[in-house]
């Protein structure tokens, strides 16, 4: 681990844990926009960590911000950080200043319209599931104009909200522009093929779960050791153990292939095959995600099960992110295809040639 | 807290050389071997192939000098995982390459370096490993087989099972009760070095399930091993077991056993498009890819001279898994029969999987104790 990343972790793990706790999180269920606990992570630079220093941000890798982002995943941070990270740094990739404050993103759904008349463009359109929309500032979001991928920046307060939230309770609104007028029109250049903000949203919410995943196993891990049944904790008994052995090799499991991803987008972007490093996370942190929520509801029993209980508020996470940005299913078909089409000899040699 | 320290490991420059060195290699000596026997994976055995890849310099490479080339962990890494992933036979000088030797270069006398390293650096000489016995079988510290002090050396009465192609080997490294009775546990046991020519000895293969005859029932009666051939020190045995089987637990052929049966099934669906097939192929390359790089994280470790036991526990754990994964994901994407005699390359691939794969999680430690090695070292017991 390179020194830049024991900072981040030990910074984000002792910051993360003074902010957030049970109440924080039922508080922000209730679409509390909790605004202290975004004033401290902001003014401690983390969603300016992966901005290029041309535009006042850190210019830390991704493998580096894994930290960040695994450690937001490990405590549930209820606020859009991630978002707003990734929305920052694809907007300094393509050489523009991002604004300070929240900002969101939209990249899964049909693109906004973008029209130009009169040498000035506006926006129409509804995009849905947006994470935090009605917290927001700005909005990062896939635009068409005329059959061209374009991105843009939008002043979120300049749209009509309706208020939705995902299973776990995150804000996921949805917004309405009307002839609006974007803050930035960014033409897809070279080194990003269509669709790539999905890539990088994925990216992020495979490393968001490797950390949920592992905050299940050490939940289970001290709450075993604690919870006593037949006269002894219910750690020493065997049918425990090995249910834990399983998670734990599944949370090593999504953090390696998370990790892989992250050092291949410092590597290589989505023109030449990212998708297959972040297919990859977005599979295995997802098929992990499932079987250490089961794990982790069946360990602890009934108490798990209550409101009261914090498990919820990570397993309900990893339930909504397993699905957000593309499936398993969806990700498998997209690498699965291009296995395929490679022919079957050729698989270990792209492989090796990778990675 | 995190349980496991893994990080991911970055190759060092110069190994894609050494990649494409032994591809070229296997497409020349290898080019005609067929996709069923590559199914086979490292359980086949020639003596012949092993003697080459022994010429090559690439068995024992990351041994010191003279018995090896002080290579890298990785590079050596590189090397088999292109074997494993062609379908090279390489049982015959696999065990002894994967842990006998770095056993003895750990523990072993200069005297047994000089006298053995060379015939398994070289493909010449081949080692089984003597540890499961008929009553002692996951209870390893259970074993009877036992050594008595004679004059200068020892004799040896018992009996082991399940060696891996005792038959074909040259020698067995035995774990033997040297002092003390079965209640002592892991105390009073020791590694002998034991000529499997040596008389008293009987080997008699055992026919598996397939009708392969792989492992072998061998039988001690009054055995003599000289002093000479005890590894380490007496009544360690157990802790050197311990730190044997770390070196085989995580390597490529924790995840690569049933490689050459997904190969085959992603050629079935070439030129095709199945949805299905599509999802099903890309889940499994998400594990291959993921696997590889935690195995690699563990070489990579296993370099700076620590022990990631547990870590390498763990890789076997899933890798296993997904070994078995694949033939299941066969059946369910392919409506044909698995057929070992008259069947197309694929039927045959299935047919030997299949069967074989059952065996994956039993051999090296089952899946049962692997999850309990695992819990240890959460804590948990």
């Amino acid at each position: 681990m390179t020194e830049i990343s024991k900072t981040l972790a030990e910074t984000c793990d002792r910051l993360f844990s003074n902010l957030i706790n049970n109440d924080v999180l039922r508080e922000t269920e209730l679409a509390v926009w909790p605004d202290p606990i975004w004033q401290q992570i902001e003014e401690n630079g983390l969603t300016f960590a992966m901005v290029n220093e041309n535009h006042g941000g850190s210019g830390i890798k991704w493998i580096d911000c894994f930290q960040i982002i695994y450690w937001s995943g490990y405590y549930s941070v209820p606020v859009p950080l991630v978002e707003t990270m990734v929305s920052s740094w694809f907007l300094s990739q393509h050489n523009q200043a991002p604004p300070k404050g929240v900002i969101t993103f939209f990249c899964d759904g049909k693109p906004l319209d973008l029209i130009e008349s009169n040498n000035s463009y506006k926006i129409s359109g509804i995009i849905e599931r947006i994470p935090w929309g009605a917290s927001a500032d700005y909005v990062l979001a896939e635009a068409y104009n005329s059959n061209k991928q374009v991105y843009v920046l939008l002043d979120a307060k300049k749209s009509k909200i309706v208020k939705d939230k995902n299973i776990s309770g995150e804000s996921r609104d949805s917004m309405t522009f009307d002839k609006a007028s974007p803050l930035t029109v960014i033409d897809i250049s070279d080194a990003f093929r269509s669709n790539s903000l999905l890539v990088y949203a994925a990216l992020a919410r495979s490393v968001q779960m490797s950390g949920g995943i592992s905050a299940i196993l050490d939940n289970c891990i001290s709450y075993s050791r604690e919870r006593e049944q037949f006269g002894q904790p219910i750690a020493k008994f065997q049918a425990i153990q090995h249910q834990l052995a399983i998670l734990a090799a599944e949370a090593a499991a999504a953090k390696i292939a998370s990790q892989i991803a992250c050092r291949a987008a410092d590597l290589i972007d989505v023109s030449s095959g990212l998708e297959f490093e972040v297919a990859t996370a977005k599979i295995r942190a997802g098929e992990s995600a499932g079987l250490a929520a089961s794990i982790g509801h069946q360990v602890h029993g009934a108490i798990g099960f209550t409101d009261e209980y914090s498990l919820h508020y990570i397993t309900r996470r990893l339930w909504s992110w397993r699905s957000e940005y593309g499936s398993e299913s969806y990700w498998a078909r997209r690498i699965g295809k291009e296995v395929i089409a490679g022919g079957a000899d050729n698989l270990w040699a792209d492989i090796t040639a990778r990675l | 807290m995190q349980a496991f320290n893994l990080d991911l490991c970055d190759l060092p420059p110069g190994v894609d050389v050494l990649r494409e060195e032994v591809r070229s290699f296997l497409f020349e000596t290898l080019g005609s071997y067929s996709k069923p026997n590559r199914a086979r994976s490292w359980s086949a055995f020639d003596a012949d192939f092993s003697g080459r890849l022994g010429d090559r310099g690439w068995l024992g490479m990351t041994w010191p000098e003279p018995y090896g080339s002080s290579r890298s962990a990785l590079e050596r890494y590189i090397v088999i995982e292109e074997l494993l992933a062609f379908g090279a036979p390489v049982a015959a000088h696999w065990i002894g390459e994967r842990q006998s030797g770095p056993l003895l270069l750990r523990f072993g006398s200069d005297k047994q370096q000089e006298k053995l390293l060379p015939g398994i650096a070289s493909g010449k000489s081949f080692f089984c490993i003597g540890m499961s016995e008929p009553n002692s079988g996951s209870d390893l510290a259970s074993i009877n087989t036992h050594a008595k002090r004679d004059n200068d050396g020892w004799v040896v009465n018992g009996q082991k099972i399940w060696t891996t192609y005792a038959q074909k080997c040259h020698y067995m490294i035995a774990l033997v009760r040297t002092s003390g009775s079965v209640k002592d546990r892991h105390d009073g046991l020791s590694q002998l070095i034991i000529n499997l020519r040596d008389p008293g000895i009987t080997i008699s293969p055992i026919r598996n399930m397939i009708g392969d005859k792989e492992f072998n029932e061998v039988k001690f009666d009054n055995v003599f091993v000289s002093d000479s051939m005890l590894v380490g020190e007496e009544g360690n045995g157990w802790q050197q077991v311990i730190a044997e089987l770390a070196f085989e637990r995580s390597g490529p052929d924790r995840f690569l056993s049933a490689y050459r049966l997904m190969v085959e099934l992603i050629r079935m669906f070439h030129k095709t498009e199945d949805k299905h097939a599509e999802v099903a192929i890309g889940r499994l390359t998400a594990h291959l890819v993921t696997l590889r790089q935690m195995s690699l994280a563990v070489a990579a470790v296993l370099e700076t001279g620590e022990q990631p036991t547990i870590e390498a526990t763990v890789i076997k754990d899933l890798g296993v898994a997904f070994e078995q994964l694949i033939p299941e994901i066969a059946h369910d994407l392919i409506n044909v029969a698995p057929n070992i005699l008259h069947g197309s390359d694929y039927e045959k691939s299935l047919a030997y999987i299949q069967q074989a794969c059952v065996s994956f999680s039993l051999r090296g430690g089952t899946t049962e104790i692997l999850r309990s090695v695992i819990a240890r070292g959460l804590g948990l017991r």
